[in-house]
């Protein structure tokens, strides 16, 4: 071949290398067995406790509870058991005897009882049946909450542990395998053809796309889950607040990737990859904490829901509870992309300064330098 | 041709490379000589464009080295590496087309640069399960796999087997046949010697001598001559011209000053008797190299 025939290549777009590098990021880790096993287990988590919560929901099977004579009516009034009926007080007691029953329910022979009724348990007084047949006064709520306070507990539980989990393997992926190129020195061929910022970006961009795609996954199989297993009324609840998760996560995934693969790019063997990302683990846990552990302190929450960091778990708990307006998280997202933005600038500067630093950790000063 | 002009690069404190010149020519494989911390991997990534210099510029073809240009570079940095996890074939076809290449002559090349290397037969295993001598064909592989119209090589025999050195050998010889400027170190002077069409010393980041390997004998040593004959030949030290002799019997070695000199010891020496051996004697790389630094 001469000089003459030599084929012109004509250099990649700043799009393409791009492109290429997230190419290679989510090929590299849909072949990773860990990958495979953790996303699996994440999945298989999610799908379980959406068939327990099911199988815990449906399982209102009536109380079984004999009645004699005028107690019938009375027990049928109720409408909450499924009743027995027994000839005499005797069969009656038997049945709760051998444990075909709850209790029994018999006539009262004493004209001032207002029921003119008898509960007969075995060993202890059945509370589900006395409060079912006892006459409760009437409840008048001023500012009813849209969710009661454990269900809001749980899903600021389910939404903390898949926003903590996904952002911390992703995290740890991104900050092994900046680490891993700086390590191996392939970092030199690559810098050699492209930008140090379309390295990044595509670093960062595939693996977000791996987390989002994760995520969305969960949703989904949430979601159908809850319509297959019939718990449509939460579905109805919780939708708006998983879709709202998805957008935040995306952002927020992307401004964590790139503290990671900044602060990993500080050091250059993969021992000294744990130390280096912590504080960054550190941002990630702090405000994941406050939420939970601040979930029905409005105030807190409505602070939490604005920091980047804790957005993405915030806002989707705040919708869930109703208590955000509707333009609360579109304000919220832009804080996050504003501030996703700006990391990115200092990351991908922390990340060029960084690359080609091998040995002792670079210090966040020489790494800030222009 | 690639001219690296006037280049100064510092960390911190420390010069590491001072006004640093030299051009290497088309088709001239061009060897990178200098002790560890010379300064030779500084000034290589300063060529791709991977560290940005003081001062000073690189030239091709008489106009600066833009980002766009580094494509036609084929570079293979002194640490070796390459994905660990990542299977040959599709490692190289990943920098190929990182380097511009469309995917079908991505391929093509990787195939027919496997087969030239004796390793088309393990294309499909992943990077890290190949001998330490196959991933150093693959990693020469991958400076090569772009159709580069230079090539930049730091210490690309290293770790190589006779056999793997032959091969690579023939490679960037056949770059080099093509046109195509070759820039390489090594500390094994042998090859250097045997390969290099031009020779660049650098010491403490100073280019110290830069030239043909015939060029620089003549600069930096004396002319050594070495004789047998029939009779004893301690007569030579008398002989004018000749500064110095190491004799042994019907043997010497001798420097000359003039090479006038060598002559006129031959003839006498054939007036004297039989003369078995009268040789001239080209300093090795080594001694060049040696005389160059100290």
């Amino acid at each position: 071949m001469s000089n003459a025939t030599r084929p012109v290549h004509t250099a990649p777009t700043f799009m393409q290398g791009v492109w290429l590098v997230s190419n290679r990021e989510i090929t590299a880790r849909v072949r990773s067995k860990a990958f495979l096993i953790a996303t699996g287990i994440l999945l298989l988590i999610s799908m379980a406790s959406v068939i327990v919560g099911g199988i815990l929901s449906q399982n209102t099977t009536l109380t079984k509870v004999a009645a004699v004579g005028t107690a019938i009516s009375v027990v049928e009034q109720a409408d909450a058991f499924d009743i027995v009926e027994t000839d005499t007080i005797a069969d009656a007691e038997a049945l709760v005897s051998d444990g075909t029953v709850e209790a029994a329910v018999v006539p009262f022979a004493r004209a001032d009882s207002v029921l003119g009724i008898t509960v007969i348990a075995e060993s202890s007084a059945p509370s589900e049946v006395l409060s079912a047949l006892s006459v409760s006064p009437n409840v008048r709520i001023l500012d009813p909450a849209k969710q009661d306070g454990f269900l809001a507990y749980l899903v600021a539980i389910g939404f903390g542990i898949i926003f903590l989990m996904s952002a911390t393997t992703f995290g740890a992926t991104i900050a092994q395998s900046v680490v891993e190129e700086k390590q191996t020195r392939i970092v030199e061929i690559l810098m050699s053809t492209i930008s140090v910022r379309a390295l990044l970006a595509g670093k960062v961009l595939g693996n977000s796309l791996m987390a989002f795609a994760q995520i969305v996954s969960i949703g989904l199989l949430v979601s159908i889950g809850l319509a297959v297993t019939g718990q449509r009324v939460l579905l109805a609840d919780v939708g708006p607040a998983i879709v709202w998760f998805a957008v935040f996560f995306a952002f927020g995934f992307v401004l964590l990737a790139a503290l990671y693969a900044a602060t990993a790019s500080m050091v250059s063997r993969q021992e000294d990859v744990g130390s280096a990302t912590s504080p960054v683990l550190f941002l990630v846990m702090v405000p994941y904490f406050l939420v939970i552990f601040f979930n029905d302190n409005p105030l807190v929450l409505a602070i939490m829901s604005y920091v980047p960091f804790s957005a993405p778990v915030g806002m989707p708990v705040r919708i869930f509870l109703g208590e955000a307006e509707w333009w609360e998280p579109v304000l919220s997202l832009v804080v996050l992309a504003l501030s996703t933005m700006l990391v990115i600038v200092i990351g991908s500067r922390i990340y060029s300064n960084a690359l080609l630093r091998m040995g002792a950790r670079v210090s966040l000063r020489d790494a800030l330098k222009r | 041709m690639l001219d690296i002009k006037s280049v100064n690069k510092r960390y911190g404190t420390r010069q590491v490379l001072t006004d640093v010149s030299f051009s290497v020519g088309d088709g001239r494989m061009t060897g990178f000589v200098g002790a560890n911390g010379a300064g030779k991997t500084t000034t290589m990534r300063i060529i791709l464009g991977v560290l940005s210099p003081d001062s000073g510029t690189v030239l091709i073809d008489g106009a600066p080295v833009t980002a766009n240009d580094r494509r036609r570079f084929g570079y293979m940095p002194e640490e070796r590496g390459l994905y660990p996890k990542m299977k040959v074939a599709e490692h190289l076809v990943y920098l190929a087309r990182l380097h511009g290449l469309d995917p079908a002559s991505a391929r093509r090349n990787t195939s027919d640069l496997l087969e030239r290397l004796d390793l088309d037969a393990r294309a499909g295993d992943t990077v890290e399960s190949l001998s330490l001598g196959n991933q150093q064909r693959a990693q020469i592989a991958a400076a090569l796999v772009h159709d580069p119209e230079f090539l930049v090589l730091d210490e690309p025999f290293s770790g190589l087997d006779p056999l793997a050195v032959e091969a690579v050998t023939g490679v960037l010889a056949g770059y080099a046949a093509q046109g195509a400027p070759v820039l390489f170190s090594s500390h094994q002077l042998d090859i250097v010697e045997r390969l290099c069409d031009d020779l660049v010393i650098i010491a403490d980041g100073k280019v110290r001598a830069n030239g043909s390997p015939e060029t620089l004998r003549k600069q930096h040593s004396r002319e050594r001559f070495e004789i047998r004959t029939a009779g004893d030949v301690g007569w030579i030290r008398e002989v004018p011209g000749v500064s110095s002799v190491d004799f042994d019997g019907d043997y010497a070695v001798f420097e000359c000053v003039t090479d006038a000199a060598s002559q006129a010891v031959l003839q006498r020496a054939i007036t004297l008797g039989a003369v078995y051996s009268f040789s001239q004697l080209r300093p090795s790389l080594a001694t060049i190299f040696k005389e160059v630094i100290s």
